[in-house]
């Protein structure tokens, strides 16, 4: 299908300079090939895996406010699993669960929210087949091993291979794990501290049994998201999310703590699975395949750099990663590689491609959702490691009221209310409470 | 409580399509390695790419196992290095 074997320069012609490369057919690549295409440039997009796709993953939830003005009817053509009707977030500790269930017709209707399952190696490819068909050139199984700097400018790429290709501006887009940004010290190292790790794994089910477990029909889908003792307590949640005929499931946590617990997450997510609440979800389900990936958390407050003279960041390799309870990437990553193009395109016009051409990257992130959004949500995981008790103690304490609230005993109701309000003075500094909420206002939500 | 067998990660593994290179993309420094007395990559990774060979306390890397998340490096650095493999080698994800 691919020409690995023949050399890259050779294949596209000798000395062409291109007007973009792009390293990863990911969201972002492809979005950013997509909006560079359509405005006339010539792109190539260079891709590590066998295909596009071919080694990508996420949890399961695909937002697409931005997919949608790029490829408006793409409901026609994507690999879509299910639009989200509900969602349900909950906590597990020892015995006690309790969840929060939001159903709406609202998400049942066009655009369904804009929240669908997706599988990521079949949506990849496919989207990366629209770039193509915008005009884009996509090559697979090139593995890009370093920038070719010039006077302090990237130029172009160097491939494992050894081949060189050369560029007005090269677009990173390589992922969560990333070498390339770390090695021209556009990144600062990735650490424990700022990144997540996840495992996953697709189980098959007859589509009726997912229908009937997750009360859903036709196209509609469930994501159930479970916090606290579901993932042993750490910091990070565990997940379920339905496809057409499988459901993925996982787990996500800080790798620092998973280093502090000598906790490794495969042993996270068999835990999880074993919840009784969880192993009714997935019953019977035959394993398809097991994948793990990492998710930068590096925060606003420590962003990568986005741009230097003839490069520019987009999606994961550039941290857009919105931490908070909507676990929102993709979204990002394709917004900053709509943003990255439309930025070249300018640049083009300007025939100028410096470090100040392309600051304009930086300042139309700033002005959408994405660094607005990421910028709302700095606070976040600073906020919840500092403040254990909201996703520990509080919500054990409060499962507990409810429990012990619910208990069918002679004891007078009175005494039970009571005993409940005693019991929680006890165990809650309301001092403390009452700033803590106070303070999680500018974080969490 | 519960008496149902997990699934090993050998047989998570048999899942998983994977086209393996002749030469590892991965290098560990054996001295450094020896020297951490609990080596935070032998339970990061999800895909048991390294064991400690219990007699020469070595480190043996199961490259081929690998799944190309790249947490080994990011826990080990002293020790890990961890490349992208090869040009269309590697993982092949058929879900994602």
């Amino acid at each position: 299908m691919l020409c690995v074997l023949v050399p890259l320069q050779q294949s596209l012609g000798m000395e062409e300079k291109f007007d973009c490369i792009i390293i990863g057919a990911g969201p972002a690549g492809s979005a950013a090939a997509i909006t560079l295409a359509q405005g006339g440039a010539d792109v190539v997009v260079l891709e590590k895996g066998e295909s596009p796709g071919s080694k990508n993953l996420f949890g399961g939830i695909l937002f697409t406010t931005v997919l949608n003005k790029l490829i408006p009817n793409f409901l026609e053509s994507a690999p879509i699993e299910r639009h989200i009707l509900r969602r349900k977030f909950g906590f597990i500790f020892g015995e006690n669960e309790t969840t929060l269930e939001l159903r709406s017709e609202k998400f049942n209707c066009p655009p369904f929210n804009n929240t669908f399952t997706v599988l990521r190696s079949q949506f990849d490819k496919w989207f990366a087949a629209e770039a193509e068909k915008a005009g884009a050139q996509m090559f697979s199984g090139i593995t890009v091993d370093n920038f070719i700097e010039k006077n302090g400018a990237t130029v172009g790429i160097k491939s494992k291979g050894g081949d060189e290709l050369f560029a007005d501006v090269v677009i990173n887009t390589e992922g969560a794990n990333s070498l390339l940004a770390e090695r021209a010290g556009m990144r600062k190292l990735m650490t424990p501290h700022n990144r997540v790790l996840t495992v996953k794994e697709i189980l098959k089910l007859p589509k009726e049994t997912i229908e009937d477990r997750f009360s859903v029909e036709r196209d509609e889908g469930a994501s159930v998201e479970y916090y606290g003792g579901a993932v042993k307590g750490m910091k990070g949640s565990a997940f379920i999310y339905t496809n057409k005929e499988s459901i993925s499931i996982g787990i996500g946590c800080t790798m620092d703590e998973m280093i502090e617990k000598n906790s490794g997450p495969n042993g996270i997510l068999e835990h999880f699975k074993e919840l009784p609440t969880i192993s009714n979800y997935i019953k019977g389900g035959e394993l398809l395949e097991y994948s793990t990936h990492m998710i930068p958390e590096d925060g606003y407050n420590n962003l990568p750099k986005l741009y230097k003279s003839g490069l520019l960041m987009a999606g994961d390799s550039a941290a857009l990663i919105n931490p908070s309870l909507y676990h929102e990437g993709t979204n990002l990553a394709m917004a900053s590689g709509v943003c990255a193009g439309k930025t070249i395109l300018e640049a083009k016009k300007r025939k100028d491609f410096s470090e100040k051409s392309l600051s304009q990257y930086q300042r139309k992130m700033e002005e959408s959702f994405v660094l607005k959004d990421m910028k709302h949500f700095r606070k976040f995981l600073s906020f919840i490691t500092n403040n254990r008790q909201f996703i520990d103690d509080y919500p054990k304490i409060f499962m507990e009221m409810l429990v012990d609230y619910f208990t069918i005993s002679e004891m007078p109701k009175k005494a039970v209310r009571k005993a409940i309000i005693k019991k929680f003075l006890k165990n809650v500094n309301l001092l403390r409470l009452l700033y803590g909420m106070w303070r999680s206002k500018g974080a969490l939500v | 409580m519960n008496n149902k067998k997990r699934i090993s990660i050998e047989d998570k593994l048999f899942t998983v399509t994977r086209k393996i290179d002749t030469e590892s993309h991965i290098k560990v420094n054996q001295e450094k390695f020896k020297k951490d007395p609990n080596p935070a990559i032998l339970y990061i990774c999800p895909s048991k790419v390294y064991v400690k060979n219990e007699e020469t306390g070595e480190c043996i890397v199961n490259f081929e196992n690998c799944l190309e998340c790249g947490s080994c490096q990011v826990a080990c650095r002293d020790y890990v290095v961890w490349d992208n493999p090869r040009g269309g080698t590697g993982v092949i994800f058929k879900y994602g």
